[in-house]
């Protein structure tokens, strides 16, 4: 229980900071970083949940992390590369920040 | 954004970290039986495969797992129209070459292994499809332009295998009577190693393409 309890609540934390840092900090790869750390706090949270103490882990959780991992990789690329565009345009327009 | 606002943040972020804590410490006192993982469990013979999470992913929660590999085929398209990648990496130096050469063909064998013990104990699509993924990553950083993929029009077909050959199982499937990705149990264990391996290789060429992060120069541009 108190495993449980420690990795779920690390998740938490994670996702806290994530969206403490999304707000506060105005750069895009910042805030990048950040919505992946609230993500990896998400993922945390799902396994620890999945725990059943003795028994084999619950599999639903787990299926949808390992795809949720994929897809988020996928997503930040996306983003990166939305972020490269904006740069090479000559970044934020200054009256959208 | 300014001190004040920045010190209000944090704190109404602190707020919501210990309030999610406290729910969280409350739901696992209560011990709560988590309903879905016993009837995963007891279905598992008749999907033919031992591994329960991959029961739920290419199983149960197969139509799920179809959208998944939608949503990236989307992030795929949406990088390429973004325009032609950024320059190729110079050239790397005979140790990084000697080295790669060593551990692309290690990768890829180990992601073949992963997708076959996928049936079995954990390992499956996603995991071989990311160390797929993983050797591009490597190749492109060893300074090949394409990062190992094939030319433009081999990349568009592995990009769209996974979700083509979930929906040709699914079809065929449906054309047969059954519902959609209800597969028929004397069959279901090929048919989701079939599934499987497509979506591994497409996976890989897509988490490699992304990398790349443009489009593919093409043949008749």
């Amino acid at each position: 229980m108190s495993t449980q309890l420690l990795y779920g609540g690390a998740g938490v934390a994670l996702c806290v900071l994530g969206l403490w840092a999304f707000l506060v900090h105005r750069p895009l790869l910042r805030k990048l970083i950040a919505i992946n750390i609230m993500g990896s706090g998400v993922f945390h949270l799902l396994i620890a949940l999945a725990e059943r103490d003795g028994a084999p882990p619950d599999p639903v959780p787990h299926a949808l992390v390992l795809t949720g991992i994929v897809v988020a990789v996928s997503a930040t690329a996306l983003a990166l590369v939305f972020g490269r565009r904006l740069d090479e345009q000559g970044g934020v327009p200054e009256d959208e920040r | 954004m300014n001190g004040p606002a920045r010190l209000l943040v944090a704190l109404l972020a602190a707020a919501l970290g210990g309030l999610l804590l406290w729910v969280l410490a409350t739901a696992l006192a209560a011990r709560p039986e988590p309903a879905l993982a016993e009837a995963a469990f007891a279905a598992l013979p008749l999907t033919g495969v031992g591994n329960p999470v991959t029961a739920v992913l290419l199983d149960y929660r197969a139509y799920d797992t179809l959208l998944e590999l939608a949503v990236l085929l989307a992030a795929l398209l949406g990088i390429w129209s973004l325009g032609p990648p950024a320059p190729a990496y110079q050239r790397a130096g005979s140790a990084l070459r000697a080295m790669v050469a060593w551990v692309v063909p290690l990768l890829i064998l180990t992601g073949g292994y992963l997708l076959w013990a996928g049936g079995q104990v954990p390992g499956g699509a996603f995991q071989g499809g990311a160390l797929l993924g993983a050797a591009g990553v490597v190749l492109r950083l060893a300074g090949d332009p394409r990062a190992g993929l094939p030319g433009e029009s081999l990349q568009r077909l592995l990009a769209v295998l996974g979700v083509g050959a979930f929906l040709l199982v699914g079809l065929t499937v449906l054309a047969f009577g059954r519902d959609l990705l209800d597969y028929p149990t004397d069959w279901s264990k090929w048919l989701i190693l079939a599934i499987e391996g497509a979506a591994t290789l497409a996976i890989g060429a897509t988490l490699a393409a992304a990398y790349v992060g443009g489009r593919p120069p093409g043949e008749g541009r």
